[in-house]
């Protein structure tokens, strides 16, 4: 049988057998945690907690009164013990509050649950799920209250489950959509009474079979009307726009967003928190982490504190073995290389993937054979030697025309290149000095 | 490995500058290597590809070998040989690492070998692979930047330079029994260019007829091309237009004269347009990287073929088809870049 999907893109090897049949395992609360202030895409956070306040589990830490933008929870019951800079996932040192536990007691600051969803307005739906601070999880943590606010001019006619989880490694989705069902559909149809679409599907790739069963045995005992479909299982077929073109058949113009072709996708993640924040009203303070890969002793998905280091995390999944040389955050493909292990689980933190040089090879690159393998791969279309060549000569206006703004540094081309040059990290480059470039003309 | 040790080093630096940093607490058990995303890689490598090909041509090889014996044996041997030499030789004069176990100056080698006639002599094709690898590819810096296909400049140069020698032919069944020097003959081409006698089918498809060592079987070179497609080594857009515009434009000829053009089937069988669509035009180097790019540069192949086979002073137009198409691939670069996912162009 034939699934639906979208044109070009690669098929890396998965690596799901690690852990797709692991069941998600609750961690134990963690000694300390540190929140960074921002988790999202839009406006930072203020701090409204002191150094030495007592904070609760869920209490809110930071915020801000900005629209795109998504208060943080406080994710145990303890003691601020500093608000300064620390080393983050994406590299850098940035603002987080670091808290200490006090005793072992969890006690929650809980919002009242919002039991009859269905009678519910809308407005007091969207601003539970901002004031929960729910943000998309699948990665790009961009708020989920502003997906759900569409301008009145975009109508919005379907709305998609986006369940592929389509990176190597990572089964947190897969594991939530066998064992959170009835959570996840219930945060579905929130979702859906929000944007007040009737059309709902559900997207999962191929290569998870008992995850499909298990949403459309429950979608019909539940009553739902939502399609769910089986996808191929293809890189980046999680990708917005290609999820959107596999399921709809709709294309989303260039440059724009999934409400100009009147649709809105949220991760699995994403709708599990919206119905535990409207049904438990608990606030986004943990999350499932797939830990995974050749250099973790024991794989495993576990529920996380939102804050907790990587270490703690790596110690309860039984340490790094000694063949492990790098860990990344997020999957193998968009995933990002870590120097150091006392970096916090954030609200994208998707994976933490620990892997051997066996796995991971380094290479040289050797010169372009014109052979078209990353034009091949490239899900938008888009000539990847050709950007890379330039951005690396720095001729930033002629990639521009050739649409370097448009990758969505899914890294397709990278893995397909037989010369493994670094196609895609030279197009990073290239849209950063193209950015640069843009802000200075306005400047 | 040097990022991890400024790392270590600005670590230090903060832990003492500041109180509260928990930078102190790091101890590095085993140091963790440091690379920018995608951290998984395709299986596929230039190596691969290019040894590939070399396997593709190996039915075609066999063929050669077949019909003319020692000849083809010695001819390709010499020719790989004095291309893979060339090729580390230049390497190290360029002060380059060595580039011969990529395959791909086996590769010039071996399609030089197949491209020429049986009787032809060693010490032209040893000329003609120097020439290939010197000037076809090194010169432009190694694989990759050569504009021609090296294989093709090094034959259009030895024909430029032994015109004679280079279309003197040897038929199959005389030279297994009477040696490759014994009576010359004319290709399928030739003696319909200028005997007007059309060759049958079967001996076309088996390569019982008179041409160069690679070129006479068109059922070896189907197999092995069809293996690169099939492995996706080769773009199958080359070949298919390619093939299809000679059938169609040769076709349209032949509709309208049949006694004084060839028909499209003998076109598509025979000289060394096979090897010539499956093998040279689908060079990666040389022909265009843009889907639309392929189509247009295979019908470009078909048509130039087609005039100069009934038109030019040249029974044979596969070379030249392919090189000046081979010359205008940047353009056609340049030209059809693919539309953008959700682009709508006015």
């Amino acid at each position: 049988m034939k699934f639906p999907t979208f044109k070009k893109g690669v098929h890396p090897k998965d690596y799901k057998e690690f852990t797709n049949t692991k069941q998600i395992e609750f961690m134990p609360l963690p000694d300390e945690v540190f929140i960074p202030l921002q988790q999202h895409i839009g406006a930072p956070c203020e701090p409204v907690v002191d150094r030495r306040d007592e904070v609760k589990t869920g209490q809110i830490i930071a915020t801000s009164d900005k629209f795109v933008s998504s208060p943080i929870h406080s994710s145990i019951t303890g003691k601020v013990k500093a608000i300064g800079t620390f080393r983050h996932p994406m590299g850098s040192k940035v603002p987080m509050i670091h808290i200490k536990r006090t005793g072992d007691e969890d006690e929650w600051e809980t919002m009242e649950p919002i039991t009859d969803w269905q009678a519910a307005s809308v407005e007091e739906l969207r601003q539970r799920i901002h004031d929960a601070g729910i943000v998309g999880l699948g990665g790009a943590a961009f708020p989920t209250h502003v997906k759900l606010s569409p301008p009145d001019e975009k109508p919005i006619d379907s709305f998609i489950l986006n369940g592929c989880e389509c990176e190597p490694y990572l089964t947190a989705d897969h594991r939530a959509m066998v064992e959170r069902t009835e959570t996840i559909l219930t945060g579905m149809s929130i979702i859906m009474k929000v944007l007040g679409v009737k059309n709902g599907y559900v997207g999962i790739e191929d290569n998870k079979p008992d995850a499909i069963e298990q949403m459309q045995k429950q979608t019909s005992e539940l009553n739902l009307d939502f399609d769910v479909l089986a996808l191929e299982t293809k890189y980046p077929q999680g990708a917005e726009k290609m999820l959107i073109d596999s399921v709809l058949s709709r294309k989303v113009p260039t440059g724009g967003l999934p409400m100009d072709v009147g649709v809105v996708v949220h991760n699995v993640g994403t709708a599990m928190a919206v119905a535990e924040a409207i049904l438990e009203g608990k606030p986004l303070v943990q999350r499932i982490v797939t830990v995974t890969g050749e250099g973790i002793s024991e794989p495993k998905n576990v529920v996380a504190r939102i804050g907790s280091t990587f270490r703690n995390i790596l110690d309860y999944c039984g340490g790094l073995n000694e063949k492990a040389t790098q860990v990344f955050m997020g999957g193998p493909m968009m995933g990002i290389a870590q120097s150091d292990l006392e970096v916090p689980v954030i609200k994208a933190t998707s994976g933490i993937i620990c892997e051997t040089s066996k796995r991971v090879m380094q290479f040289d690159s050797t010169p372009c054979i014109r052979c078209g393998a990353c034009i091949d791969a490239c899900p938008m279309n888009l000539l990847p030697t050709r950007l890379a060549r330039l951005s690396e000569m720095k001729k930033i206006d002629e990639a521009a025309d050739l649409g370097i703004q448009n990758c969505i540094e899914c890294g397709s081309c990278a893995f397909a290149c037989p010369s493994h040059i670094p196609l895609v990290q030279w197009i990073r480059v290239g849209k950063f000095r193209l950015s640069e470039q843009r802000s200075k003309q306005a400047a | 490995m040097a990022a991890e040790k400024q790392d270590r080093k600005k670590n230090k630096a903060k832990s003492a500058e500041k109180k509260g940093d928990r930078s102190k607490l790091i101890e590095v058990e085993q140091p963790l290597i440091l690379s920018s995303s995608p951290h998984e890689y395709t299986t596929d490598s230039v190596p691969r590809i290019m040894w590939s090909v070399v396997g593709a041509l190996m039915p075609a090889t066999i063929m050669a070998v077949y019909y003319f014996r020692w000849a083809a044996v010695a001819m390709i041997i010499a020719c790989t040989a004095a291309a893979v030499a060339t090729e580390a030789i230049l390497n190290r004069l360029k002060g380059d690492s060595l580039t011969v176990k990529d395959g791909s100056a086996a590769i010039t080698g071996l399609l030089l070998a197949l491209t020429l006639p049986p009787g032809f002599s060693i010490s032209g094709g040893i000329i003609g692979s120097v020439f290939a690898i010197a000037l076809g590819k090194q010169i432009f810096g190694g694989l990759g930047f050569n504009i021609f296909n090296p294989a093709l400049l090094g034959r259009a140069f030895l024909q430029a330079s032994f015109p004679v020698a280079i279309t003197t032919w040897t038929n199959p069944s005389t030279a297994k029994f009477a040696g490759i020097d014994a009576v010359s003959a004319a290709t399928p081409l030739g003696q319909f260019k200028f005997e007007h006698i059309l060759t049958n089918y079967g001996d076309l498809l088996t390569g019982n007829i008179g041409g160069s060592l690679g070129e006479t079987s068109a059922i070896a070179l189907l197999i092995g091309g069809l293996y690169l497609l099939i492995k996706k080594y080769a773009d199958w857009r080359i070949p298919l237009s390619f093939l299809g515009s000679v059938f169609i434009f040769g076709g349209i000829f032949w509709l309208f004269a049949p006694d004084k053009y060839p028909d499209p089937i003998f076109q598509l069988l025979s000289g060394g347009l096979m090897l010539g669509a499956f093998f040279m035009a689908t060079d990666m180097v040389t022909s265009p990287i843009t889907p639309k790019g392929s189509w247009i540069f295979g019908i470009g192949c078909g048509v130039i073929l087609v005039i100069i086979r009934l038109f030019g002073g040249l029974p044979e137009g596969v070379m030249y088809s392919i090189l000046l198409m081979n010359a205008v691939t940047p353009l056609i670069n340049r030209y059809t870049r693919p539309k953008f996912f959700g682009e709508v162009r006015a």
